[in-house]
């Protein structure tokens, strides 16, 4: 008989975001597709987003992200044994984004490796990272979303030119004495995959004759708000039944931020209480994709610090099309974890 | 069963007055979901689940896009109703 590992708990240590400065307001957008301020704030509730600078990289904004949420978490780089970078806007297949991020932030023997699960890569990568603490295979886990999708984006298609854009968000998970990370409810609607997608591929680049932009996002507006808002909420649900709580007990739901109307109608169907803290930082920070969630979650405590350490609903849906979400004990205070 | 007109045509009207506030009584076959009542394609997908919830129907995506009128949407879902 082989021996095998013992893992413990897990939670969520601390959380980092970084933001590209930036600040792209409707105004900028709406010459090239004939469209309103006005338009923009009722369909998705997206005031201003951030582009990243032209050669400001995935990585940079990554690197930003992951140093800020080990600060906080008070952990050295040389502690963390695994990364995880969910991300679809690095533009190398390999090596893989994750590898780059370990080599930057000083530890290059960590294990390493990027997901492709889109706007859902980031509670991907939390339920990978708590189960791997969980079975002893990993102690310390860097899960970072990122995306450059300004370079993925049609600034003239009238239906997604207003939706995407930059950042980072990064979370450090570890040990626990008690659980912390609720089971990771996922799955797929794969019957939908062309409701979102990238093109042109790799292949149709290679037959073009005239390779003169890179591949854009384009998507399904109603096919996707119907299956975000009908059946994201019932896989909501799924997570807190699986938590063995009950919507009343979050302090906080942080969905992915993908359009504010998805949101607030999820919340409606999942029946979240007025009580609980809904994160809107599509408003300001627009759908930042894989990064979304990190970076709602970090704004949010910023601007609720007594919300640390309460229960949140993460969920992360996109193209795919692919869900997972989970109940987590939101991060502790940091100034609390510095005293010690 | 199939559904008659007039039964669908009640259950369209509270489902619009819930989903975009717009009064019942103002809502009438002819009216146009985006230029009469202000019903946004966003909206509208609501407005759609609800009603395949209420009537036990199924509307694909691709019909919604049809659906211009309350009358459409009355006469689709007493057709598939049958």
């Amino acid at each position: 008989m082989i021996r095998v590992n013992k893992g413990t708990d897990s939670r969520i240590l601390s959380v980092g975001g970084y933001q590209p400065e930036r600040i792209v307001p409707n105004s900028e957008i709406i010459e090239r597709i004939d469209s309103t301020d006005e338009w923009i704030r009722q369909r998705t509730g997206i005031e201003e987003r951030r582009f990243a600078a032209p050669d400001e990289s995935v990585l940079d904004m990554a690197e930003a992200a992951c140093r800020q949420a080990l600060e906080r978490a008070n952990i050295s780089m040389e502690d963390i044994d695994t990364v995880i970078v969910a991300t679809i806007t690095y533009p190398y297949q390999a090596p893989s984004a994750a590898t780059a991020v370990i080599a930057r932030l000083g530890n290059p023997k960590a294990a390493a490796f990027d997901i492709n699960a889109a706007c859902a890569g980031f509670c991907y990568g939390v339920g990978m990272a708590s189960d791997f603490i969980r079975s002893g295979t990993s102690k310390h886990v860097l899960v970072v979303g990122v995306e450059k999708l300004s370079d993925f984006t049609d600034p003239d298609d009238r239906a997604t030119a207003f939706i995407f854009a930059d950042g980072a968000g990064a979370v450090v998970i570890g040990p626990s004495n008690h659980p912390a990370i609720g089971p990771t409810v996922w799955g797929s609607d794969a019957d939908s995959r062309d409701a979102i997608v990238m093109e042109p591929s790799w292949n149709e680049m290679r037959q073009s004759d005239s390779f003169n932009r890179w591949p854009n996002i384009s998507q399904q507006g109603q096919t996707v708000f119907r299956w975000a808002v009908f059946s994201m909420s019932k896989a909501g649900l799924k997570a807190i039944e699986a938590a063995g709580i009950t919507p009343s007990d979050l302090a906080a739901f942080i969905p992915h931020q993908a359009n504010v109307r998805i949101i607030e109608s999820m919340a409606r169907e999942i029946g979240i209480p007025d009580t609980v803290a809904i994160a809107q930082d599509i408003r300001t920070s627009g759908n930042t994709s894989a990064a979304s969630v990190p970076l709602a979650m970090s704004a949010l405590l910023k601007d609720r610090p007594e919300l640390h350490g309460g229960l949140a609903l993460l969920i992360g849906y996109g193209a795919g099309l692919v869900y997972a979400g989970q109940v987590v004990e939101l991060p502790p205070n940091p100034s609390s974890l510095k005293k010690k | 069963m199939a559904l008659t007109q007039a039964e669908v045509l009640i259950g369209i009207k509270e489902i619009v007055e819930e989903v975009a506030g717009i009064p019942a009584d103002t809502i009438e076959m002819d009216k146009n979901f985006t230029d009469d009542l202000d019903v946004d394609s966003l909206s509208m997908v609501e407005v759609v689940v609800a009603a395949e919830e209420r009537f036990g129907v199924k509307i694909p995506d691709d019909q919604v896009s049809e659906l211009a009128t309350v009358g459409d949407a009355v006469n689709f879902i007493v057709k598939v109703s049958a």
